[in-house]
């Protein structure tokens, strides 16, 4: 049958509208060119860091630039991390700390949250989940800044990762994006039948909801992942240099040795390979999630 | 509201608010009403702390604070709206309101153009698909510092790339960082190479969404491709343009990171402030002047800049497609 309705589909869509319906349009040698522009450009000034990152300063200020990897990469990196005033290891086992544990209990609330707006009927729910929506569109971290820090000083968290950790966690966006998805991923008729069978709702959120999210779970998670990663105005002021995020110490890097540009291209170089790594382990994820959340939205 | 008392109902726990709805089952009515009605509070409950704490009390602390007058000896002196008026007079502050806005329409425009050409590009059938879809979203993964740096590097007026390229057509260096155009020009570029990518990923996500029959009759009715294009793909498109220029307004007037790694970390935004945006204002008035009022005030004007610019972009958006 499907063979059969294949070649049908294909000859009615010839006959009827030439490249008429959308994605269907075969690329033209333009669109080629274009994408192909498109991606040269967006992998040059990655490619530019490796290549300023393996070589000398005198290499790096030469006219004209170079333009392919030198040898001294290890030495350079090997320069960063015995680098006295950035601190960079302690940044980067820091930045990994602050992500992953933002990153979990961000999912985690998420999805608990998302359950019960989705699913759950509860007096007051519709206002509170429109007070999300209404806290999505104000900037938080501008408009915060100067209380949080005065917190964290009554606290005596000033210097410490916790101070990053905590208001991290308050992610608006994430309990818009589970309750979409939960609401897509988990059919009403599932919870109901799982209500019937005497189930509680504890047990259905660990039973019938999160095998259902996890995808949903998992974009979320990786979002989170690199939106702390890069962050850079709140641990620039909560923190020391001499315990810094990764950030934090590529800023002081580029502060205090603003003219060694190999040195700041190769901290800077090591502070995105574990996006990329992430990148291309979940790529295919990273893009249906954003695609999907952009949809509903 | 109520106060009565159901007799055998234990009160360790705080009340419901919806207690009258409680499904009528006597025997085990605790553990249904723990299990029904006080779940999903339980359920939102960390969401909700989190934002007493970490939304509300700041968002309220700023109002507060930005009605005193804090400084570096330590005194505090309420001001009324004392810093308020303050800023509206304040040389400093405009130019930093310009340049944010300046910043926000030059990379904002031609990013949006070429994200949806990018992805009417995308939009088509081709090989090496998700290839060409994690290529172009290559630049969202550099952190926004890391992408600082390198256009920091290309920008140099001695040594940069583009400067070198500019000189094939026999222009002379140009000092990136010391005027406002070229310095806000720079800035652009930055933003617009990690976002143009992933804005056209959103508008390849809205296209897709387009029920093809309307290309279809579109085609039999002899609309060329590109007469297409701009009567049923941008209108329909509408409502992924407003997620997206919302999101665009949203982290384009709260412009912090790309400024400040290009003046080397500094906030100060260029010897005379060329491209200090207002959050880079804030930083600087809170945390090098320590006037925490005065940060305090101008976080509240960013806001009510934020809302007027997002008010007026929905309305842009709306009447696209709205007249077609």
């Amino acid at each position: 049958m499907t063979t059969l309705s294949a070649p049908a589909t294909t000859r009615r869509r010839r006959a009827k509208a030439p490249g008429g319906a959308a994605g269907l349009w075969t690329a033209t040698p333009m669109t080629r060119l274009v994408l192909a522009v498109t991606i040269i450009i967006s992998a040059f000034p990655l490619y530019y860091m490796i290549v300023i990152a393996s070589r000398t300063n005198t290499e790096a200020t030469d006219m004209p630039p170079p333009f392919l990897p030198g040898g001294k990469l290890g030495e350079n990196i090997q320069r960063v991390l015995s680098n006295p005033d950035a601190h960079y290891l302690t940044g980067l086992t820091n930045s990994l700390i602050i992500a992953a544990t933002v990153t979990v209990s961000v999912v985690l609330i998420s999805t608990f949250a998302g359950f019960a707006f989705a699913r759950l009927n509860f007096r007051g729910g519709k206002v509170l989940l429109l007070l999300v929506l209404l806290t999505m569109m104000v900037p938080l971290q501008q408009m915060g800044i100067v209380p949080l820090y005065r917190l964290m000083v009554s606290l005596e968290w000033v210097g410490s990762i916790k101070a990053v950790i905590l208001p991290y966690l308050l992610n608006g966006f994430g309990v818009f994006l589970m309750t979409q998805y939960t609401q897509q991923a988990v059919p009403n008729e599932l919870v109901e039948a799982a209500r019937v069978d005497g189930a509680s709702t504890l047990r259905i959120w660990w039973n019938v909801v999160l095998p259902a999210v996890r995808p949903g779970m998992a974009v979320l998670g990786i979002n989170t992942f690199m939106l702390i990663w890069n962050d850079f105005m709140w641990p620039l002021i909560v923190l020391t240099p001499d315990n810094p995020t990764v950030q934090v110490a590529i800023n002081s890097l580029n502060a205090k040795y603003g003219t060694d540009y190999v040195l700041i291209f190769s901290g800077t170089l090591m502070s995105i390979l574990p996006l990329i790594v992430v990148f291309i382990a979940f790529g295919r994820q990273i893009i249906g999630g954003l695609m999907e959340g952009a949809v509903k939205a | 509201m109520s106060l009565h008392v159901d007799a055998g109902q234990p009160t360790r726990a705080p009340m419901p608010p919806s207690r009258r709805h409680v499904r009528p089952r006597p025997g085990r009515s605790f553990m249904t009403w723990l299990d029904l009605k006080a779940a999903p509070y339980l359920l939102v409950s960390p969401y909700y702390l989190l934002f007493l704490v970490f939304g509300l009390f700041p968002l309220g602390f700023t109002l507060y604070y930005s009605f005193f007058d804090y400084d570096l000896t330590g005194t505090v002196e309420w001001t009324g709206l004392g810093n308020y008026t303050a800023m509206l007079g304040d040389a400093a502050f405009w130019k930093a309101v310009v340049n944010t806005l300046a910043m926000f329409v030059i990379a904002t425009v031609p990013q949006m153009l070429l994200a949806l050409l990018l992805a009417n590009a995308l939009n088509k059938r081709m090989k090496a698909q998700l290839f060409v879809r994690l290529g172009v979203l290559l630049p969202l993964v550099t952190s926004v510092v890391a992408v600082a740096v390198v256009f920091t590097q290309l920008y140099g007026r001695d040594w940069g790339v583009v400067n070198w390229v500019l000189g094939w057509f026999g222009a002379d260096p140009i000092d990136w960082k010391a005027e406002r155009l070229p310095s806000w020009l720079a800035i652009a570029t930055m933003i617009d190479w990690r976002w143009t990518g992933y804005n056209a990923i959103i508008f390849l996500a809205g296209m897709q969404t387009i029920p093809k029959d309307l290309y279809e009759a579109a085609s039999i009715d002899g609309a060329s491709r590109r007469r297409q294009f701009w009567q049923i793909t941008i209108p329909m498109l509408r409502p992924t343009m407003i997620f997206v220029v919302l999101n665009s307004t949203i982290g384009g007037l709260t412009l912090f990171s790309e400024p400040t790694t290009f003046y080397n970390g500094n906030v100060h935004g260029g010897t005379n402030s060329q491209f200090q945006t207002v959050s880079m204002f804030i930083f600087e008035q809170g945390f090098r002047e320590f006037d925490y009022g005065y940060a305090s005030a101008a976080a509240w004007l960013l806001f009510l800049l934020i809302l007027i610019g997002s008010a007026i972009n929905f309305l842009l958006i709306r009447r696209i497609g709205g007249n077609k």
